[in-house]
C-alpha cells in the first residue's frame, strides 16, 4: 500500500522555480537482517545472528573512512539512503565504491531506504540546516533499527561528528567514533587504515602531533570557494588542470581556457599542495616576480633528478612543455613564453591511490608502535606522503598503496593511509565463478547446429591461414586471398567471432567490457577473457575449425575495391604463420606452393593498398618498440632490442586496416547514431611547436598544415644518416594525440576523421579477443546483418558514450602498465650491464640533454653539470637548440650522436634507476 | 541519471517498477455540465466536463446515422510550475483533443444517438507527466456520469522504459528523461486497444513487457473507476430513497 506525501522544494535553474515531487512513503522495506521475524529475509544481507553488532555509518565515516570500509573485517554495516545520497554528491568515486560493496555478494552491507520508510522519514524541521536533517534522519533511523530488531542485537551508530554523537547519546542510540569502534576491535591492522580525521570535528589536540614546535605555516591558505569563483568570473583567476612536469616534480603547467598561454607555476609553495590533475584556480603573479630560467630548477630536500624512461609514444605521455630554460646572465630580461602563476585554491580534487615505498628510517620505540613514515611514490609528479602505521616493520621494504586523505596549509606533506591496490588501476585478479560459469564446456568443437545455421557460411574449403608475431596463442586474425576467374582476387579476413561465446549482459561480457581489454606485459599477459576463450575455443589456430566473422572483398589486381560482404563463417585455418616464416616464404623464390603464392598475391595487393593510402595523406609514424630476450628459467632478461617491422607485419596491418574501415562504413551505414568508431584529433598548432623547433634547429622546414603535408615533409626529411628520419618520425608521433573511441552519436561527422590514417572513418574490428571494442563492433556489425538483434544498452545514448570512455581509459593504462613493465626490465637487464652505446640528443637543457638510446628505445637526461654544482659553464642556444661550452669549441647541437654510458644505481634504496653518462 | 536505484530498486519518488501513483476520481464537481469528473494520478490533476447528448450547433457537422463526438483538451496556464501562456489550439493540445476524442469515440455507442452532439471538455489543473492518459480517464468518468451509453469502460495508462527496466505510470521527471513511453487504452472488459502511443524506440521484445505493464496499469485503474461509479450510484439510490 501506497501512502503519498508531497514536498516542495525549490530549485535554481536560471530563475527560481518551484518544484513539486511526491515521495511515497511504504511500510514494504524490510530492514535486511536475515533473523528478522517480522520481515521478508529473502534480500537480506546482513548477519545470520541476531547476538551481532549492527553498524550504522554515518555520511563523514563513509567519505573518509572508504578503505577502511572495503576491509573484509567490517561486515553488517547498514547504509542508509540518506547517506548513500549524500556521499554521491560529495564524492562519486567514493559512492562508486560504497555501491560495489554494497553489490558484492560476499559482503554484509545493506542499503536501507530510510527516506522512503514510513517509520523513518523525517520531514525538514523549519529552520533545520540540510546537514542537521540528515542526521537527524540517520538517528531516526537507528533508533527505528534499535526497536525493530529488539534489545539482543546492538545497534551501534558510528559516527565521526561529535554533535551528532552526543545527541545519539541523548536519545538513547548507542554510538561510536570510528577511532574508538576500531579500537574496541583489537585488531592493528585495521587502526591503520582509519584515517584520523583533522576535521573539525575532532579538536586539534586529538590529532597527534610529534613535532608542535614545528607547526608553522608552509603554505598559504586556499582561497574560500565564493572567492574563487568570483574571481574566476572577474577573470583575476584561471582555471585549469595542472600537470606537473614528469622530468621536475617543482614545476607544473595550467592549460586554462580564460588565457590562451600555458602558466607555469614553480616551487611547491606556488603549487600550494595541488596534486597532479587536480583543477585548480591559479592567479598571475605580477610582472616584477617573473623570474628567469635559472631558479626554476628548485632544489628542494627532495631530489630533482630526472630519471630514464622509455620514449613515450604520443603527446599524451609527454610533458608537453619544456622548460622555459633561459641563458645563465640573470642581466637578460626574461622572455620565458609562459607567464609565472600561482594556485590559490583547488576546484576539484584528484586524489586517488599512489603506488610506492617508504622511506627508509629507524624503528621508533615505544608510542605503542605507531610510526610516522613519509612515502615516496613511484611517480615522481607526487609529492611524499606522511602517513601513521603500526606495522612499520611490515612495510618498510615493500612495494605499498597509500591513499591521500588531506594536506592542511601547516604541514609540508599530505597526510594519507596505505591501503593495497594494484597501479594503473588494472584488474589482475582471476576470473570469477560467475563469469567462468558463463564459458562452453571444453574440449570445444564446431558442432552440427552451428554450421546449419543459416547465417554462418561454411568457409572451411578456404585455404585460410594466420600470420602473428611469433609464440601468438591468442590468434584472432586470419587471411585467405583465392584468384577469380576474371582476374580479380576475393581477400578474406577473418576474425575470431568472440561474441558467438560472449553474450550480452552475461557476467562475462560484463566483466569483459570492465577490464576492457587484455594488457600485454614483459613475458606475461592480463586477459580480458578467460584463458579458455583467448587461447583455445576462440584463437584461430591452425588445423582446428573454427568460428569467425568474415569480411570478404572481391579486388582488383589494382586493389580497388569492387564489392564486400560481410557474414558468419566456419573456417579451418592451414597454417599460423609467424612474421618470420611468412617473410622467409615470400622472399624464397623456389617455394611455389599455394600458400606461399596467396602471401604474394596479398602481400603486391598491400602493397598498392599502403601506397595509396600513404598518397591519401596517411602518416607513417615510427614508435620504437623494444623486445626482450627472456630467460625461462630466472625470468630476467637476457638481450634487449629494437622490434624489427618486415614487410609481413605491414601486409597485414594492411587488411586489418582495411577490414576496420569497411566495417565502420557498414555500422555507420546501419546505425548513425551508436556505432562505436575511432578518430584521431588533427594535433593542433602548439603541440607541433616542438616538432617545428627541432626540425628548424637543424634546417628542415616542415608543412604542417594538413596530415598529407606533414607526411611529404616527414619523407622528404632525409638527413645524412639513415637513422635521422626515423628520429624526425618519433618526434612528430609524440606530438600527436592517442586515437579515441567515441560513440557516432557525440560527434558530427566531420569530426570522424582518423587524422593518423587519413581515413574519414575508423573502428576496430579485428581482435576481438583482446579489446572489447571489437566485440561491440562485432555485436553492432551482426546487428547490421540482422544476424542478431541489438542489445538494448546501444538505445542508451550516455551508456555507450560511457562504455567508450571507460574503453579509452583502459587502453591506456594498458599501455602504461606495458611500458612500466618495459621500464622494469630494462633496469634488470642493466643492473649487471654498465654498457656504453650510441645515443642522439633529443632536447638541449640548461645543465644537460635527454637523449634517445635507439638501440633500446629508451630515453632519459646527460647531465653536463653535476647536480651539487651551482652554476655552469655552458652556455644554451635556444633557437638553433645547441649546448656549448664556455670558452671552448665543445658544442652539442640537437640530433647530433653522442656516446654515453648506461649504468644502473641505487641512489635511494628499492629505487634502483638507470644513469646516463657522457663519454667525452 | 539513474530512474531506478540499482541498490533498492525504488524510483525517484519512491515507487517500485510496477507501482502506480495515487490514483484519484470524483464525480460531479461541475454542477453545470451534464456530467463531470476530477481525477488525479498523483500530482497529475484533470477535470473533465460532459455537454450532451444535444443539439447539433452547427448544423453543417451534423451527421444522420451517428452522434457527433468533440473534445476539448486545454491546459491551465497554472498547471506547470511556470506560468507561460499558451496560444489555444497550439499543435500539442489539438493532436491530444484529437487522441482524446478518437479513444472516447470507440466506446461511445454514437449510433443510438443520431443528429446530436455530445461535447467533452477537459483540462489539466496540475500536470506531472501522464496528462493524457489522466484526461482520458476523467473523459470516461464524466460520460459514465453523464449518462451517455458506452460500451465499456475506457482506462489509459503510460509506461516507460528507463534504466533498462519498464516503469509504469511515468511522472514528469521521469517522462522528461527522453526514454521510451508508451500510452495504452484499452477497452477493460473486452481487453481491446483504443490507443497505443510510443514516444521513441524500442525493440520489439521489450516493447511487448512495456505494453503489457500499461494495460495491467489501465487494468488496475479500470477496476477503481469501477468503484468510484459504483459508490456513485449508491449515493444516487440513497437520494432517490430506494
Amino acid at each position: 500500500m501506497l501512502q503519498s506525501k508531497s514536498f516542495a522544494k525549490k530549485t535554481k535553474q536560471g530563475r527560481v522555480i518551484k518544484v513539486v515531487r511526491e515521495h511515497y512513503l511504504r511500510d514494504d522495506i524490510y530492514c535486511g537482517a536475515t533473523f528478522c521475524k517480522v520481515c521478508d529475509t529473502s534480500a537480506a544481507r546482513l548477519s545470520a545472528s541476531a547476538s551481532a553488532t549492527i553498524l550504522i555509518v554515518d555520511t563523514n565515516v563513509v567519505l573518509n573512512q572508504i578503505d577502511l570500509l572495503e576491509n573484509p573485517k567490517i561486515d553488517d554495516v547498514v547504509v542508509l539512503s540518506v547517506v548513500l545520497e549524500e556521499v554521491r554528491h560529495k564524492n562519486l568515486s567514493v559512492y562508486n565504491r560504497v555501491k560495489a560493496l554494497c553489490t558484492n555478494p560476499l559482503r554484509k552491507f545493506f542499503v536501507f531506504s530510510n527516506e522512503h520508510h514510513r517509520d523513518t522519514y523525517v520531514k525538514d524541521m523549519i529552520g533545520e540546516s540540510p546537514n542537521d536533517r540528515n542526521d537527524r534522519a540517520i538517528r531516526v533511523a537507528a533508533r527505528w533499527y534499535q526497536i525493530h530488531l529488539g534489545e539482543s542485537t546492538q545497534i551501534l551508530l558510528i559516527t565521526n561528528d561529535r554533535e551528532n554523537k552526543k545527541r545519539a547519546t541523548e536519545e538513547g542510540i548507542s554510538a561510536e567514533t570510528v577511532e574508538s569502534y576500531v579500537k574496541s576491535l583489537g585488531k592493528p591492522d585495521l587502526l591503520d587504515l582509519v584515517v584520523l580525521s583533522s576535521s573539525v570535528d575532532v579538536p586539534m589536540e586529538d590529532v597527534e602531533d610529534l613535532r608542535p614546535s614545528k607547526k608553522k605555516i608552509i603554505y598559504s591558505e586556499h582561497k574560500p570557494m565564493s572567492e574563487v569563483t568570483s574571481g574566476l568570473l572577474h577573470g583575476i583567476y584561471h582555471q585549469g588542470k595542472l600537470r606537473v612536469n614528469r622530468y621536475n616534480p617543482f614545476e607544473a603547467y595550467v592549460g586554462s581556457e580564460s588565457i590562451s598561454e600555458e602558466i607555469v607555476i614553480c616551487g611547491r609553495a606556488n603549487m600550494n599542495r595541488a596534486f597532479h590533475g587536480d583543477i585548480v584556480a591559479v592567479e598571475l603573479l605580477p610582472q616584477d616576480q617573473w623570474r628567469d630560467g635559472k631558479s626554476l630548477i628548485i632544489d628542494d630536500d627532495d631530489d630533482d633528478e630526472e630519471e630514464v624512461h622509455l620514449v613515450p609514444n604520443s603527446a599524451d605521455d609527454v610533458p608537453r612543455f619544456e622548460n622555459p630554460v633561459q641563458p645563465t646572465s640573470g642581466s637578460s630580461p626574461p622572455v620565458s613564453s609562459h607567464p609565472p602563476g600561482r594556485v590559490v585554491g583547488i576546484i576539484k580534487r584528484n586524489w586517488h591511490s599512489y603506488c610506492g615505498s617508504l622511506d627508509p628510517m629507524p624503528m621508533p620505540a615505544g608510542n605503542a608502535g605507531v610510526a610516522h613514515a613519509l612515502f615516496a611514490s613511484k611517480d615522481r609528479r607526487i609529492p611524499k606522503i606522511r602517513i601513521q602505521t603500526r606495522q612499520l616493520g611490515n612495510l618498510l621494504d615493500k612495494r605499498i598503496i597509500v591513499a591521500v586523505d588531506s594536506w592542511d596549509c601547516l604541514s609540508r606533506y599530505p597526510s594519507g593511509h596505505y591501503v593495497l591496490l594494484i597501479e594503473n588501476d588494472i584488474n589482475s585478479r582471476p576470473f570469477s565463478s560467475q563469469v567462468l560459469a558463463c564459458l562452453p564446456p571444453l574440449p570445444w568443437s564446431l558442432s552440427l547446429e552451428d554450421l546449419a545455421n543459416s547465417n554462418r557460411e561454411d568457409l572451411r574449403h578456404l585455404r585460410v591461414f594466420s600470420v602473428d608475431p611469433p609464440g601468438c596463442r591468442d590468434i584472432d586474425d586470419a587471411l585467405h586471398c583465392k584468384p577469380l576467374g576474371n582476374g580479380n582476387f576475393e581477400v578474406g579476413v577473418h576474425i575470431a567471432d568472440v561474441t558467438n561465446f560472449v553474450l550480452p549482459g552475461t557476467p562475462l561480457d560484463e566483466e569483459a567490457s570492465q577490464r576492457g581489454t587484455s594488457v600485454y606485459l614483459v613475458e606475461r599477459r592480463i586477459d580480458m577473457l578467460p584463458k579458455s576463450l583467448t587461447e583455445d575455443i576462440c584463437s584461430l589456430c591452425s588445423d582446428v575449425e573454427r568460428l569467425s566473422f568474415s569480411v570478404i572483398w572481391e579486388l582488383t589486381p589494382d586493389a580497388n575495391i569492387v564489392s564486400t560482404r560481410y557474414t558468419k563463417s566456419a573456417i579451418k585455418s592451414c597454417a599460423a604463420l609467424s612474421y618470420v616464416e611468412a617473410q622467409a616464404r615470400m622472399d624464397d623464390s623456389r617455394l611455389m606452393d599455394p600458400l606461399t603464392t596467396d602471401l604474394r598475391n596479398l602481400n603486391s595487393l598491400a602493397k598498392i593498398m599502403r601506397l595509396r593510402r600513404i598518397k591519401r595523406g596517411a602518416l607513417t609514424l615510427a614508435s620504437p618498440e623494444v623486445k626482450f630476450q627472456i630467460d625461462t628459467e630466472t625470468h630476467d632478461p637476457l638481450d634487449i632490442g629494437m622490434y624489427q617491422i618486415r614487410e609481413a607485419n605491414q601486409m597485414i596491418e594492411e587488411f586489418m586496416l582495411a577490414a576496420n574501415i569497411s566495417v565502420a562504413e557498414k555500422i555507420l551505414k546501419h546505425f548513425s547514431l551508436c556505432s562505436l568508431l575511432r578518430r584521431h584529433p588533427s594535433p593542433t598548432k602548439e603541440m607541433l611547436e616542438p616538432l617545428l623547433r627541432t626540425a628548424a634547429a637543424v634546417g628542415l622546414d616542415l608543412d604542417v598544415s594538413s596530415s598529407k603535408a606533414l607526411a611529404d615533409s616527414l619523407d622528404r626529411a632525409v638527413g645524412d644518416d639513415p637513422y635521422f628520419n626515423k628520429l624526425i618520425r618519433i618526434l612528430a608521433t609524440r606530438c600527436m594525440t592517442q586515437a579515441i573511441y567515441f560513440s557516432s552519436g557525440d560527434l558530427s561527422p566531420s569530426e570522424f576523421s582518423h587524422y593518423g590514417l587519413a581515413a574519414p572513418i575508423y573502428t576496430h574490428f579485428t581482435s576481438p579477443i583482446r579489446r572489447y571494442a571489437d566485440v561491440i563492433v562485432h555485436r553492432l556489425l551482426a546487428a547490421a546483418l540482422g544476424i542478431s538483434r541489438l542489445p538494448p544498452i546501444f538505445m542508451d545514448g550516455p551508456q555507450l558514450t560511457s562504455i567508450a570512455d571507460n574503453l579509452n581509459y583502459r587502453h591506456r593504462n594498458a599501455q602504461m602498465a606495458s611500458r612500466a613493465s618495459v621500464e622494469l626490465h630494462t633496469v634488470i637487464f642493466f643492473r649487471n650491464r654498465p654498457t656504453d652505446t650510441e645515443a642522439r640528443i633529443l632536447k638541449i637543457k640548461s645543465n644537460g640533454f635527454i637523449v634517445f638510446v635507439p638501440k633500446f628505445g629508451i630515453e632519459g637526461p646527460v647531465y653536463l653539470v653535476a647536480k651539487d654544482k651551482g652554476s655552469s659553464d655552458w652556455v644554451v642556444d635556444e633557437a638553433h637548440q645547441k649546448v656549448t661550452k664556455a670558452g671552448t669549441k665543445i658544442t652539442y647541437g640537437i640530433l647530433q650522436t653522442v656516446r654515453i654510458h648506461m649504468e644502473v644505481v641505487e641512489p635511494q634504496p628499492n629505487r634502483p634507476k638507470l644513469q646516463l653518462t657522457l663519454i667525452i | 541519471m539513474e530512474y531506478v536505484d540499482s541498490l533498492t530498486g525504488f524510483r525517484l519518488d519512491g515507487r517500485r517498477p510496477n507501482d502506480m501513483r495515487q490514483i484519484r476520481g470524483e464525480i460531479g464537481v461541475v454542477a453545470k455540465a451534464d456530467g463531470s469528473a476530477l481525477f488525479e494520478m498523483g500530482n497529475t490533476k484533470v477535470i473533465a466536463a460532459v455537454y450532451g447528448p444535444r443539439e447539433v450547433q452547427n448544423k453543417g457537422q451534423q451527421i444522420n446515422n451517428q452522434a457527433l463526438v468533440r473534445c476539448e483538451y486545454s491546459m491551465a496556464n497554472f498547471s506547470t510550475g511556470d506560468r507561460t501562456r499558451r496560444p489555444k489550439g497550439d499543435r500539442r493540445s489539438t493532436e491530444i483533443s484529437l487522441v482524446i476524442r478518437q479513444t472516447m469515440e470507440a466506446c461511445i455507442l454514437v449510433h443510438l444517438m443520431p443528429r446530436s452532439q455530445i461535447d467533452i471538455f477537459v483540462q489539466v489543473l496540475q500536470a506531472d507527466g501522464g496528462t493524457r492518459s489522466a484526461c482520458i480517464n476523467a473523459a470516461t468518468l464524466a460520460l459514465a456520469d453523464a449518462g451517455i451509453p458506452m460500451r465499456d469502460l475506457v482506462t489509459s495508462c503510460s509506461a516507460g522504459y528507463l534504466s533498462s527496466t519498464p516503469l509504469l505510470d511515468l511522472n514528469y521527471v521521469e517522462d522528461s528523461a527522453g526514454g521510451p513511453d508508451v500510452t495504452v487504452g484499452i477497452l477493460a472488459k473486452t481487453d481491446k486497444v483504443t490507443l497505443l502511443q510510443m514516444d521513441s524506440k524500442l525493440p520489439i521484445d521489450i516493447f511487448e513487457n512495456v505494453m503489457q505493464l500499461a494495460i495491467e496499469g489501465c487494468k488496475a485503474i479500470a477496476q477503481y473507476i469501477r468503484e468510484v461509479l459504483l459508490e456513485n450510484t449508491k449515493l444516487l439510490e440513497s437520494r432517490k430513497g430506494l
